[in-house]
Parts: C-alpha cells; sequence; structure tokens
C-alpha cells in the first residue's frame, strides 16, 4: 500500500477492477434514477452512464483504452447474450409461429428499411464512404453490428457508437410516437422498436409492456440474423 | 448456474469455429443463437438430451438472467463515443439527424407492415 495518492492512482488506473467497478456503479446509479422516475425515456439509463463515465474519463485524464481494460468484461457479454436470445425464441415460439406471417414481412421489410434509409440519409448528407459503411448496420446489436462492420473493412468502434445512439433514440422515442399515432397492438410496436433498436430497444419494450418484450427481443434475434445477411448485399448496391 | 453459462459459450464457440472455417459471411453469436435454439428444439423431441443445462430451465434461467441486463452491456461500447470526438466535431450533427431519421422511418414502416398484414389475414381468414 503506497502512502502517496498519486502512485495509488496511477496504480489502481491501470487495473481492470476500477473500469469494471465504475461501469457497474455508474449504470447501477443511472439504472435507479431510471427506475425512480417511472421509467421515462428521457431517463435512459444507457445515455446517462455513457456521458458519466466519459466525463469521469475526460476530467481524470484516462484512455479509452484503459477503461476498456475493465470494461471489456462487460463487453464481450454480448456476443453470449446474443446466443442467450435463442431462450425468448423458443419459449414464445406458440405465440411466433402464430404471427409468423406479420413477422416474417415486417422483419424483411423493416430490415430493408433500416438499411436503405441509413445509406440513403447518410449520403445525402455528404458523409464520406467510410462513414457510410459503418453506420449501415446500426440497427442491431452491437456484437453483430461491429462483426458486419469489419467484415465491409469499415470502422467497428464508429458502429458501436452509432449502435447505441440509434438503439437510444428508438427508446426514447418508440412510446410517444406510438401512442400519437394511436397504435394499441403492443406485439406490432415491440416488434418495430425490436427491430430499430435492438438491445436498448427491447430493453425499453419490456418496461412498457410484457408482450411488447417478447416481440422486441424477438425482432432483434430475427434481425440480427438477416441483417448479416443483407448488409453486404445492399451496401455493394447502394455505394459506388 | 456454470454449466448453462458453458453451454451458451459453447455454442458461440462451435458457431465461430464453424463461420471461420466455412467463412461464411455470417457474425458467431447469430449463429450460435441458431446453434441453442435447435438444441432446445431437440430436446422437446429427444429427452435423453434433457441433461446437466438443458435440464430443467438450467439454461434458461442463465439467459434470462444474462437477458435482464442486456441494456449495461452496451455501455462500455457507447463509452466509445470519447474515442470519436474529432468524428463528432466533424460530421456529429449530420450522423445524428441521419440515424434519427433512419430509426423514425424504420419504426414506422415496420410497424406499418406488421398491422397491415395482420389486418389483411384476418380478413382474409374471416372468408
Amino acid at each position: 500500500m503506497s502512502s502517496d495518492p498519486f502512485s495509488l492512482w496511477v496504480y489502481l488506473s491501470q487495473t481492470p477492477l476500477l473500469w469494471l467497478t465504475v461501469t457497474l456503479l455508474v449504470y447501477a446509479g443511472t439504472d435507479a434514477v431510471s427506475q425512480a422516475t417511472g421509467r421515462n425515456p428521457l431517463m435512459n439509463p444507457v445515455l446517462h452512464a455513457m456521458w458519466i463515465i466519459g466525463a469521469f474519463l475526460w476530467l481524470t485524464g484516462t484512455s479509452y483504452t484503459s477503461y476498456f481494460s475493465g470494461a471489456q468484461f462487460v463487453h464481450f457479454l454480448l456476443g453470449p447474450a446474443t446466443v442467450a436470445l435463442a431462450v425468448p425464441l423458443y419459449e414464445n415460439r406458440h405465440r411466433v409461429i402464430a404471427a409468423i406471417v406479420p413477422m416474417a414481412i415486417a422483419l424483411v421489410v423493416g430490415c430493408v428499411a433500416a438499411i436503405v434509409s441509413v445509406v440513403v440519409l447518410a449520403q445525402l448528407a455528404g458523409l464520406p464512404e467510410p462513414v457510410v459503411l459503418s453506420l449501415a448496420p446500426k440497427s442491431v446489436t452491437a456484437g453483430v453490428a461491429m462483426g458486419i462492420s469489419e467484415s465491409l473493412h469499415a470502422d467497428p468502434s464508429l458502429t458501436a457508437v452509432a449502435v447505441i445512439l440509434t438503439g437510444i433514440m428508438g427508446a426514447i422515442v418508440v412510446t410517444p410516437l406510438m401512442n400519437a399515432l394511436g397504435i394499441r397492438d403492443f406485439r406490432a410496436r415491440g416488434f418495430a422498436v425490436g427491430l430499430a433498436s435492438h438491445g436498448i430497444g427491447t430493453a425499453r419494450a419490456f418496461q412498457v409492456d410484457a408482450i411488447a418484450g417478447v416481440f422486441a427481443g424477438i425482432a432483434m434475434s430475427l434481425n440480427a440474423l438477416i441483417t448479416a445477411l443483407l448488409v453486404p448485399v445492399l451496401v455493394t448496391l447502394l455505394v459506388r | 448456474m456454470i454449466a448453462s453459462l458453458g453451454l451458451i459459450l459453447l455454442c458461440q464457440l462451435v458457431a465461430e469455429v464453424v463461420v471461420r472455417a466455412l467463412a461464411l459471411p455470417l457474425p458467431g453469436p447469430v449463429l450460435g443463437l441458431v446453434l441453442l435454439l435447435l438444441l432446445l428444439l431437440a430436446r422437446d423431441r429427444f429427452k435423453w438430451l434433457a441433461v446437466g443445462p438443458l435440464r430443467q430451465d438450467g439454461v434458461e434461467n442463465a439467459s434470462k438472467g444474462m437477458l435482464a441486463h442486456l441494456s449495461l452491456l452496451f455501455v462500455p461500447a457507447g463509452v466509445g463515443v470519447v474515442q470519436q470526438l474529432d468524428m463528432i466535431a466533424a460530421h456529429g450533427v449530420a450522423i445524428a439527424l441521419v440515424l434519427a431519421g433512419s430509426v423514425l422511418i424504420t419504426l414506422l414502416v415496420t410497424v406499418a407492415t406488421f398491422l397491415v398484414t395482420a389486418r389483411l389475414l384476418s380478413m382474409w381468414g374471416a372468408r
């Protein structure tokens, strides 16, 4: 144990322990605030955990690389969590089969809309091609989107940021949007937010309605499958 | 619990090996999802598969535990924004608008397609 607080800091800031602890505690805090405000969409726990941790890194002059050395243990679980999506799909297989046709059609149409809209809008906005490619898989869960981005030789870290922003935007906007449109079918609402906004949208759907959550989980897992297949095809057609 | 986590990781591991070996255009976890789904479906048909993590909700409970905290798992990648500050200074507003536009289009197109298809099907079924 060092008596000099500065050298203690130098030691701690290099260990995974500190950043893993910061990640879990800040998230626990923002999640508690989200719960205390009745799951207000603007109190999205990921959004607020992001800027609080980001500000903390900036204030302490910590690089993202040393932060990630601790946070990677949480990040790693995105892969197994994607595999785990098999369970809600399995448990709701009868409900899935009952709504199989609307889901299959909404899945293909929604997936194409998600990819084409972002690529075309990004081109219209005059964004450089590597950015356009990095944004293309933004509607699927981070682990999968970063894999797709890598196979396109785009920037997986920019993709990760686009994925999270997309998730947060969908989670914030879905409830007021669907309420304003008078849509009461929670299967359709959940399916749309799971497809557009992956895990963050699905977490939001579970806060609003259990059936919406289940359909969001299904949409997210099926969209991960089909986006992985469609992005390379659509990108070759749209980006030249 | 440990065996269930092990099974989930094994599905991902086998999938990663298959994806690399066959050069499939698919991320490993997605194929892992398909493998686990097939295992769960196979267990219903072949009772001898209901052992270890596949017995009595083992892998189900572990998966639900992980999925209950799904949004936490996006935090480390989200903090990666700090690495992209130059990019955000240069293109941040455009990127945010593009993403917001695409999210709205995707939500509306998906929900409309789902509702219209379900409505058409029930009209067709009622005939």
